[in-house]
């Protein structure tokens, strides 16, 4: 497979993240919602993370076992391929977002449907799928809850697991009567509305001839696909219409059946603090009689294998996608989703997206992080996640124009350092050099890009002696070593 | 025993009175300190901004300054983390075998100063006394890179007089960053606010930290909020005696 996603100048490049953030962060409301949020997961993660006395283990396992495929991806590949076709499915090759809309949007006009229900799918959105659909005058709906509440709102997602993250109920209950619930006194309980979604949605599960959706893992060895999830909207989808159409990112292939155990249980602990996830669909082909009559599977590239070329890289490709690292971080707890300006947030965002765009379009997203290490810890499949910040951080350093100020500091640096004749003579330029900026024995205003620093912190004058002199002074005294 | 001071670049220029409190510390408990003249910085700015080739080169001075050593402690808990977990992944970066091999050797003879008490020395009551309301904040770099554990606790636990009260979110980011909170000054401001609300949640008149960078950050805001905390690194707390 060609290894040439849609990339090169005339994409946009994402907003800077440094810019994007200031929005969530004034949005009072959006931070107590977060904060609140992410408080919940991250206890009930930990909780049932705890109880398992081989949780290391299990990530051992399944971070091998993703990196054992990801070495013969390949192999595996053509080994679903061949089974789905032996079950009765159908699969479809697409090396970008464009190719594998212009599939679906062709295998849905082939049944006639000009709607299609959705389980919720990051890949979709990665694709941006809806609107390519809207494009040719068929209407995705969305079934998930909390992806529904997004639609409604023309929002784009702010979670991984949670798209919705952003709103708290009585938002939420203002949306649907302006429009699932239109003239309907409703309260803002999650019973009435999750009543509300659950009377809409189950006209559009009953009349659709189409779902669409993603997938969690594929099996090679059997050519079975699977999905899970928490409303049973998937379970919907997944048997109710004619046609069944899977979008799945190349690196989700497991290679047997039996590496299921492993997954289906460091997904739902890490992803909703689950010990189980309520519903897991498994489907192989078609079974007359039982489900859809017809299944497509899209194996999706989308700039995959160009991580996968990378040996620090490839391991983002192990992402189950399971948000634990979006609930953790500081970052993302203080600012959503919205600001990295990709459908994959987070420090897994960080570290994805500008990998499958092009380090040039996300310049800025290897740097949205204190490299405080947490989402590394909590990751189930143990992806080094500040290792490849770094590794990103060093590709934007390495691409830094000769004339690029940081990049001229950094260097003049470098060269005082390496040197302790150089240095000392800075660390007492650096003494004289700050009586410009000491006023009332403190530092309040700095220049430049270091006056981020001076917004909010006061900083001590340089001390009139170095340790180094104290050292010197105390050996000259002593008279000793 | 005998150890190298590795004062790190920021405590010699910006807060002498840890590398001193070190030296005093490590001489009242028997060690003999040395001070190896050389040393500058460790790079990890440069490596973590992006800019790794840079980095190399301190890399090799500070191998060239330390690699006799029989062991290096540090007051720093991110820059031990620079040199133990990434000057490894650094000296594959240069090439160069026989700094791969020189790191290799010398980099687990790198300490964080708590680590050194407890781990390497075996003291946990250094005889310090402190008779302050004190909180703790474990820096991110001491707890996820070095695995440190309750060992900054443990030596605080055993100083006399002191009143120490647990930090909420005793394990989140203050969202210094090194370079991150100039890049995203932003960001590392509601951060720190956060954890400044925690701080003063917590009653305390001292926050003490295996970090001067993450103090610095945190106690530059404090003292721009004149919050009446003051900051205060882990060997100035165990440098304290009764007498002083």
């Amino acid at each position: 497979m060609a290894a040439t996603p849609a990339r090169g100048r005339s994409l946009p490049v994402l907003p800077a993240f440094p810019k994007a953030v200031k929005i969530a962060l004034a949005d009072t409301q959006l931070r107590r919602n977060l904060a609140k949020a992410t408080t919940t997961i991250r206890a009930k993660r930990a909780r049932v993370v705890e109880e398992l006395a081989d949780w290391e283990e299990l990530r051992a396992a399944g971070a091998a076992i993703k990196d054992e495929t990801l070495r013969h991806l390949d192999h595996y590949l053509l080994q679903l391929e061949e089974a789905v076709t032996r079950a009765g499915g159908r699969v479809h090759w697409a090396r970008n977002a464009v190719e594998a809309n212009t599939i679906i949007a062709r295998l849905v006009r082939d049944t006639g449907a000009e709607r299609v229900v959705k389980v919720k799918s990051l890949t979709t959105d990665e694709i941006r799928l809806n609107d390519a659909l809207a494009s040719v005058g068929i209407t995705a709906v969305e079934t998930d809850l909390a992806e529904l509440i997004i639609q409604l709102a023309h929002e784009p997602s702010s979670h991984i697991l949670v798209p919705a993250i952003h709103k708290n109920r009585s938002e939420i209950r203002d949306l649907f009567r302006r429009t699932i619930a239109t003239g309907q006194d409703l309260s803002d309980e999650p019973k009435a509305l999750a009543g509300a979604a659950r009377a809409y949605l189950r006209k559009q599960f009953l009349s659709a001839q189409v779902a669409i959706s993603g997938a969690n893992v594929a099996v090679a060895e059997t050519g079975t696909v699977g999905v899970v999830e928490s409303e049973g909207n998937g379970r919907m989808c997944l048997t109710l219409p004619r046609t069944l159409i899977t979008v799945m990112g190349i690196e989700k292939v497991l290679p047997t059946f039996r590496d299921l155990e492993v997954f289906l249980q460091l997904l739902p602990r890490s992803s909703t603090g689950e010990r189980m996830n309520p519903y897991t669909s498994l489907w192989t082909g078609v079974t007359p009689g039982d489900g859809p009559e017809a299944f497509h599977l899209v194996l999706l590239d989308n700039g995959r294998t160009n991580v996968l070329a990378d040996e620090v890289g490839r391991q983002t490709l192990r992402c189950i996608r399971c948000s634990a690292c979006l609930n953790i971080c500081p970052v993302y707890a203080r600012t959503g989703g919205h600001a990295y300006g990709s459908v994959y947030p987070g420090p897994i965002g960080a570290i994805l997206t500008p990998q499958l765009l092009g380090l040039e379009r996300a310049k800025t997203l290897p740097y949205a992080s204190s490299l405080c290490g947490a989402c590394y810890e909590v990751c189930p499949v143990k992806i080094n996640i500040p290792d490849v910040l770094l590794r990103l951080r060093g590709q934007v350093g390495a691409s830094a124009g000769q004339w690029n100020p940081e990049a001229m500091t950094m260097r003049q640096l470098a060269a005082i350092f390496s040197s302790p004749t150089r240095y000392e003579r800075a660390q007492r330029m650096a003494r004289y050099g700050q009586r410009l900026f000491v006023r009332d024995g403190v530092i309040n205003r700095l220049p430049g890009p270091l006056s981020g620093w001076s917004q909010a912190r006061d900083l001590q004058p340089l001390p009139a002696q170095s340790f180094r002199d104290w050292w010197r002074e105390r050996r000259q005294k002593t008279g000793g070593a | 025993m005998k150890a190298a001071l590795f004062i790190t670049c920021f405590n010699d220029t910006l807060f002498p009175q840890v590398g001193i409190a070190t030296t005093h510390l490590l001489e009242r408990l028997g060690h003999t300190v040395e001070f190896p003249e050389t040393q500058t910085c460790c790079g990890q700015m440069h490596y973590n901004t992006g800019y790794q080739q840079e980095a190399i080169p301190l890399v090799r001075h500070f191998v060239a300054g330390f690699r006799d050593a029989e062991v290096v402690v540090a007051p720093s808990a991110s820059c031990v983390g620079m040199v133990r977990d990434l000057y490894p992944k650094a000296a594959i970066l240069s090439g160069d075998a026989q700094l791969i091999a020189e790191v290799d050797a010398l980099a687990p003879r790198v300490y964080e100063l708590g680590e050194f008490l407890v781990k390497r020395a075996g003291v946990v009551d250094v005889g310090a006394y402190f008779p302050h309301r004190v909180t703790y904040h474990a820096t991110c770099h001491s707890l996820r890179v070095l695995r440190v554990g309750d060992i900054p606790m443990q030596l605080l636990r055993a100083v006399k007089g002191i009143d120490l009260v647990e930090l909420p979110h005793v394990a989140e980011c203050c969202g210094f960053g090194g370079t991150f909170a100039v890049k995203n000054a932003d960001l590392s401001t509601a951060m720190l606010g956060d954890k400044a609300r925690d701080v003063l949640d917590t009653g305390a008149e001292v926050l003490c930290a295996a970090d001067s960078s993450c103090l610095m950050h945190i106690g530059g805001g404090l003292h721009r909020l004149r919050a009446g905390v003051r900051t205060m690194h882990l060997a100035e707390v165990l440098a304290s005696v009764e007498e002083g």
